[in-house]
């Protein structure tokens, strides 16, 4: 087994355990979409985008009181190594199900009643935390298209390596690494909507890894804020937050 | 799986559960934080190599073991093969219908195999016949009977039960470089006992182990898997609520409490342990 830490604290891409990778988020990518956003997070390259509030089909399908929330979480046949059959995996249908349920606590869908509202991602190169970089952008697209909102949502993983607790993990860590523990937020309402977790973690390695991911998930916040402040108002100038 | 009542009856019983919850009590009179009656009993199918029928409560599930010579994964080849697959079988409830599984039971299968295989509970390098050619391909197929809650634990207390008692054929290689099938058998190499704990969240109250009735109205779920050790091990938030980092931290306190003594009893009808 290699080293994926080493004596100098650092990780097989350089970074400090407690650092993230180069991050990016454009707003409105897409003309078609309601709203659109991708991101890329390390070597993840996402798009994700909103369509509705929108009539439901099939019409039985349709809340009287609420839009219904689809989500679809989607990897392209050439996003990984080895070719991905373009059907969707029993893996890619969990994550479409806890991404929905990630994004759902932030959204006003009462607001909306006898509608659908469509979320589709589709990851064109995955790295390590591709869900939690779709919960990310598709919360971002999710503003763009004007939903009305609670709260962004932010996504953050964290894990072990090498008996270390670190950020963010790439794809090498998440495949060799010990603990997958991805993590979606809102941070404002201090309201965890997404958790999962692979892996042994002791109590107290938990509770750390946890508040790393905190951290991550608010830098992670203010690109987020960011991007939809230059689309809106042209200028990626951050405004304090009150 | 998730059929609902109508919108008010759903809405006035929510209103109902909530009011007993601030009292610390549930509509059917248990804790918050105590289980249903867990029955379990073992080798229930002989054709099988193990096997365990447990019930929580009217939630019943029965998981049965086979283990077939297989080669093992590209990336894995000193190691055995662990696979866990669950099923939601029609006759189980009203609203359960044959055809492919919806993603309710997909996400089912894939906590419960999530939860046996990160703890580690089977040590898979004991299950190499030939290295990087034969090994052991360990399968454990739980199908819900009947549907009343908190499927989650109910599987996985039935996938370990029935690992722990599970009795494997010997095998040994032939001057050849054959597989031969020994008529000896033996147990499985157990590492630790994961132990499933899942509660709701319903209003600001953690309860644990839900009924049906408390699924249909609950705001969010989380599952944390624990190791005999007290690590946590594996994890799953669902529904769409959410909880707020002290809720999560107190949901392990409980599950931390809670799997001590679902161990235990796990233990006392497997034998786990004793000569």
């Amino acid at each position: 087994m290699r080293k994926l830490i080493d004596e100098n604290g650092l990780r097989v891409d350089g970074r400090r355990v407690d650092e993230l990778r180069p991050i990016k988020i454009e707003v409105g990518v897409l003309k078609n979409a309601n709203g659109s956003a991708s991101i890329e997070l390390g070597k993840n390259k996402i798009i994700a985008a909103v369509y509705g509030p929108k009539e439901v089909h099939p019409k039985h399908m349709a809340r009287p009181d609420r839009s219904l929330l689809r989500c679809r979480y989607h990897m392209s046949p050439f996003s990984t190594e080895t070719r991905k059959s373009p059907a969707p995996s029993r893996r890619e249908v969990e994550i479409s199900k806890v991404i929905r349920e990630a994004l759902e606590p932030a959204l006003i869908l009462e607001d909306y009643p006898r509608t659908a509202i469509d979320v589709y991602i589709e990851v064109l190169q995955a790295d390590g935390g591709s869900r939690v970089a779709s919960i990310t952008a598709a919360s971002t697209a999710l503003a763009d298209a004007g939903i009305n909102m609670r709260d962004l949502v932010t996504g953050c993983a964290v894990g072990k390596v090498d008996g270390q607790i670190v950020l963010d993990l790439n794809d090498i860590e998440d495949k060799e690494g010990e603990v997958d523990m991805p993590i979606a937020i809102m941070l404002n309402l201090n309201q965890i909507t997404l958790f999962q977790l692979e892996g042994i973690l002791t109590p107290e390695e938990f509770k750390k890894a946890f508040e790393m991911a905190l951290e991550g998930c608010k830098k992670i916040y203010q690109i987020q804020r960011e991007a939809l402040i230059k689309k809106y108002f042209g200028s990626s100038e951050p405004i304090p937050v009150e | 799986m998730m059929a609902k009542k109508s919108m008010v009856v759903e809405r006035l019983r929510k209103a109902q559960m909530i009011e007993c919850l601030s009292k610390g009590k549930r509509l059917d009179g248990r804790g918050l934080l105590d289980y249903r009656p867990i029955v379990i009993n073992t080798e229930v199918i002989e054709k099988a190599e193990g096997s365990a029928k447990v019930s929580i409560g009217n939630t019943q599930v029965i998981a049965g073991v086979k283990v077939e010579v297989d080669e093992p994964f590209p990336d894995t080849p000193n190691e055995g093969l662990l696979i866990v697959n669950a099923e939601v079988l029609p006759l189980a409830s009203p609203y359960t219908e044959p055809g492919p599984p919806d993603e309710d039971a997909i996400e089912l299968a894939r906590v419960v195999d999530r939860g046996i295989r990160a703890s580690e509970m089977i040590d898979l390098s004991k299950l190499v016949l030939i290295e990087g050619e034969k090994v052991l391909a360990v399968y454990v197929d739980v199908n819900m009977l009947d549907l009343d809650g908190n499927l989650f634990d109910a599987a996985s207390y039935a996938v370990v039960s029935a690992l722990l008692t599970a009795r494997i054929p010997k095998f040994t290689i032939s001057d050849k470089g054959k597989v031969v099938k020994l008529n000896e058998f033996t147990k499985l190499p157990i590492k630790t006992i994961p132990i499933s704990v899942t509660m709701a969240k319903i209003g600001d109250t953690l309860i644990v182990d839900p009924t049906y009735e408390e699924e249909l109205v609950m705001d969010a779920r989380v599952t944390l898997v624990i190791d005999s050790d007290g690590n946590l091990c594996a994890g799953q938030k669902g529904c769409s609520g959410a909880l707020s980092f002290e809720q999560i931290k107190l949901a392990c306190e409980n599950a931390i409490v809670k799997s001590k003594e679902v161990r235990e009893i796990i233990k006392r009808v497997t034998g786990y342990g004793e000569a």
